[in-house]
């Protein structure tokens, strides 16, 4: 039964994937979009079924092995599904955002040209993030997240006729590709040590056969977050999510918020035990993370396109997550991962909503006024701003919460930095709803516009309703919450880094303090952007920030452009020495074949007269020998 | 009175480079045809009188193989240029080029 459930989580995606891939064209809209619908919602059902399984269940581990995948010698790989609290949780999150997604996407793409081609392609990437959640192995996760990295770079570059959407689709696939190599290492790396890639092999053995902080572990830590850097566009990798806005909205949504970005937030905490025995690489994680989250979050401030905004929002809030996890806050990391899943996806739909009803305009300073235009979407976009904002008593002030005091007891550092970017987070959200949605009304633009159809608009309620009572998942005055203690047989005892139970006087201090950050950022944004009041920042400051620090101006000079001359060498190489040569050899062949076409007459004659010339010459030879 | 074979074995030189200049200078497949009769038939000839000169029967038995022959290919040949005549209407050999480079 078990079983039976687990395989056909990406099973049924991937039934819809093939269903729609060979037969969309020809199956009405209405067919695909219930296969495509269909598939991903059977899943969830299985999902859920799963689920409470292993609720009913508790501490059941259940590893399903579908068939054996090949081996070698001792190496022998099983494709082996895990069936965990962890990933089962991370499953259920996956499969429900991705069905409200699928149903929006109904609506947003109705008059798309490559309607069956969106979602076959849509199911194909729940299928791998499926694959990539439940693997049993290293070497089955990276099929999925191979499978995911595919989607994406097949989902950004939808509409490819648009060279900007085509070169982001490249530019994602490449930059996430340098990540992967990393990851690669790190499963070769991983059979050496342990002679298998199993999770549940690798979580045991890991204080047996890697020293604490020694460096096998460190090499294997590094070489896995390296992967984690890419999939979960962290500093430096990060450069290619802003541009993976060129795809449609409910991609962003699904792949680029919610589920395939924060592949390796989950990922390190399947393997966190490895991590444990590797305090360097986890102080490394947690310092990237406050970075990128600081990072991204000033870059948001300055950014004119409202998607955009959105795509570095989420950089930063996974920079969070990897905050949580590098201090040894597994729980915490997926508590946010969940519950930005949700508010992340949803601000991502309201934005869809606007784009829809401003006919794919996302510059905000064409925007203004729509709340009285699309009231409801204001109202959902501001329910995921106030979230990402830390507001209580939504979902994103719990999550934001808990990982700001892991970090506190970590290292002051990582809390003083996690709030600056908080405080910034609600700057530039607000001013995104604020240039969106308030204000006087945009030029020219939006006459017509309105509200979503109902298949889009319920989607979005949906998500509003969890990102509401999201937090309920991670709240209680004593540490830990309801996902923590779902998550505590695979997260063991003890594998926080720092001691838990701090004193509740200091819990609500710092609490307070986060809030009273958040609560300022909006107050400061208010005045800057809608009262217009308040004038802050220099034309130097903005840009710098405008040019995202310059680090893409960076990557062009040392990375792209060795890269490009290189290229351009080996093509001119290719071509005036290798392609020469083997063209050379052909057409010296030829010549010679031209030149002795000349004896080929035709005439019988003549053909006597070398057998004539053949047979005196051979006469010549016997008789003078 | 007997001839030498020293003379037999010019004859039959002269008849080869005979039928050899014919194959070689006449354009009319049939007298092509006939001069290669007219070589096969002197080597023949300088078969028989070394068998005569060697006093065996070796050069005879081969001069029959070689008769065989030619009649097989009398056959094939002419069926050849009776064929080549059907669809050309015509059987000189330099009007068949098709095999010009």
């Amino acid at each position: 039964m078990t079983r039976t459930l687990a395989a056909l989580i990406p099973l049924l995606p991937l039934a819809g994937w093939i269903a729609n891939g060979l037969w969309g064209g020809r199956l009405g809209r209405r067919a695909v979009a219930v296969i495509a619908c269909g598939t991903v919602g059977a899943a969830s059902v299985a999902a859920a079924l799963l689920f409470w399984r292993v609720e009913t269940a508790p501490g059941a581990l259940s590893r399903v092995d579908l068939y054996r995948w090949f081996g070698a010698g001792t190496v022998q790989v099983a494709f082996r599904l895990l069936v965990d609290p962890l990933s089962i949780a991370m499953a259920l999150v996956v499969c429900g955002v991705g069905f409200l997604i699928h149903v929006y996407s109904v609506g947003y793409m109705d008059e798309d040209p490559g309607f069956a081609r969106y979602f076959a392609y849509l199911n194909l990437f729940m299928a791998a993030m499926l694959t990539l959640v439940l693997a049993g192995n290293l070497v089955v996760m990276f099929i999925g997240w191979e499978g995911v990295g595919l989607c994406s770079y097949l989902l950004i570059a939808f509409w490819f006729t648009r060279p900007a959407a085509a070169a982001a689709g490249v530019k994602a696939f490449l930059v996430t590709r340098l990540g992967d190599v990393g990851f690669l290492l790190g499963i070769f790396l991983a059979f050496g040590l342990f002679g298998t890639t199993d999770f549940t092999v690798m979580t045991q053995e890991a204080a047996r056969r890697l020293a604490l902080g020694g460096g096998a572990a460190t090499a294997l830590a590094l070489l896995l977050f390296a992967g984690a850097v890419g999939k979960s566009a962290q500093l430096p990798l990060y450069v290619w999510l802003p541009d993976a806005m060129e795809g449609p909205t409910p991609v962003s949504a699904l792949i680029h918020a919610a589920t395939m970005v924060t592949a390796g937030v989950y990922m390190i905490v399947r393997l966190h035990a490895v991590f444990l025995r590797a305090p360097f690489a986890m102080d490394l994680v947690a310092a990237v993370g406050a970075i990128t989250a600081i990072f991204a979050a000033a870059c948001a401030l300055v950014e004119p396109d409202l998607k955009r905004v959105l795509a570095y929002s989420t950089i930063s809030q996974l920079g969070y997550m990897f905050l949580a996890v590098g201090v040894g806050a597994f729980g915490a990391g997926i508590f946010h991962l969940t519950s930005h899943a949700f508010f992340k996806a949803l601000l991502f739909l309201a934005a869809g909503s606007v784009m829809h009803a401003l006919h794919g305009e996302t510059d905000m300073r064409h925007m203004g006024g729509l709340a009285r235009r699309l009231p409801r979407t204001a109202g959902a976009f501001a329910i995921g701003a106030l979230a990402l904002a830390g507001i209580p008593p939504l979902s994103g002030f719990f999550s934001k919460d808990l990982i700001l005091a892991e970090a506190f007891r970590a290292h002051i550092w990582l809390w003083v930095v996690g709030v600056a970017g908080a405080g910034l987070t609600s700057i530039y959200i607000v001013r995104a709803f604020a240039l969106t949605f308030l204000g006087g009304s945009m030029r020219n633009l939006g006459e017509g516009a309105h509200d979503p159809p109902p298949v889009m608009d319920a989607p979005m309620r949906l998500l509003a309703g969890l990102t509401v009572v999201g937090g309920a998942l991670g709240w209680s005055f004593t540490h830990p919450g309801v996902l923590e203690r779902f998550l505590q047989p695979v997260i063991a005892e003890g594998a926080t880094l720092v001691p838990r139970g701090g004193s509740g006087a200091g819990e609500a201090a710092l609490v307070a303090a986060s809030l009273l950050i958040a609560v300022a950022g909006i107050a400061v944004s208010w005045r800057m952007y809608v009262r217009r009041t308040l004038r802050l920042g220099s034309p130097w400051l903005s840009n710098l920030l405008r040019h995202q620090f310059y680090v893409e101006t960076v990557y062009a000079a040392v990375v792209v452009g060795p890269a490009r001359a290189l290229a351009r060498t080996a093509a001119a190489a290719d071509r005036s020495v290798i392609d020469a040569a083997v063209v050379g050899v052909a057409r010296s062949i030829g010549r010679a074949g031209q030149s002795l076409r000349g004896l080929q007459t035709g005439y019988l004659t003549h053909y006597a007269a070398f057998i004539l010339i053949g047979a005196i010459l051979l006469l010549v030879f016997w008789v003078s020998r | 009175m007997a001839v030498p074979p020293l003379a037999h074995l010019m004859l039959s030189a002269l008849l080869f480079t005979l039928g050899m200049i014919g194959v070689l200078v006449r354009r009319s497949a049939l007298i092509v045809f006939m001069s290669i009769e007219l070589m096969l038939n002197a080597v023949n000839l300088s078969l028989v009188t070394f068998a005569r000169v060697r006093g065996n029967v070796d050069g005879q038995v081969l001069v029959f193989f070689v008769l065989v022959v030619a009649a097989v290919e009398v056959v094939v040949g002419l069926a050849i240029i009776v064929n080549i005549y059907r669809s050309r209407q015509t059987v000189d050999i330099d009007d068949v080029d098709l095999l010009r480079g």
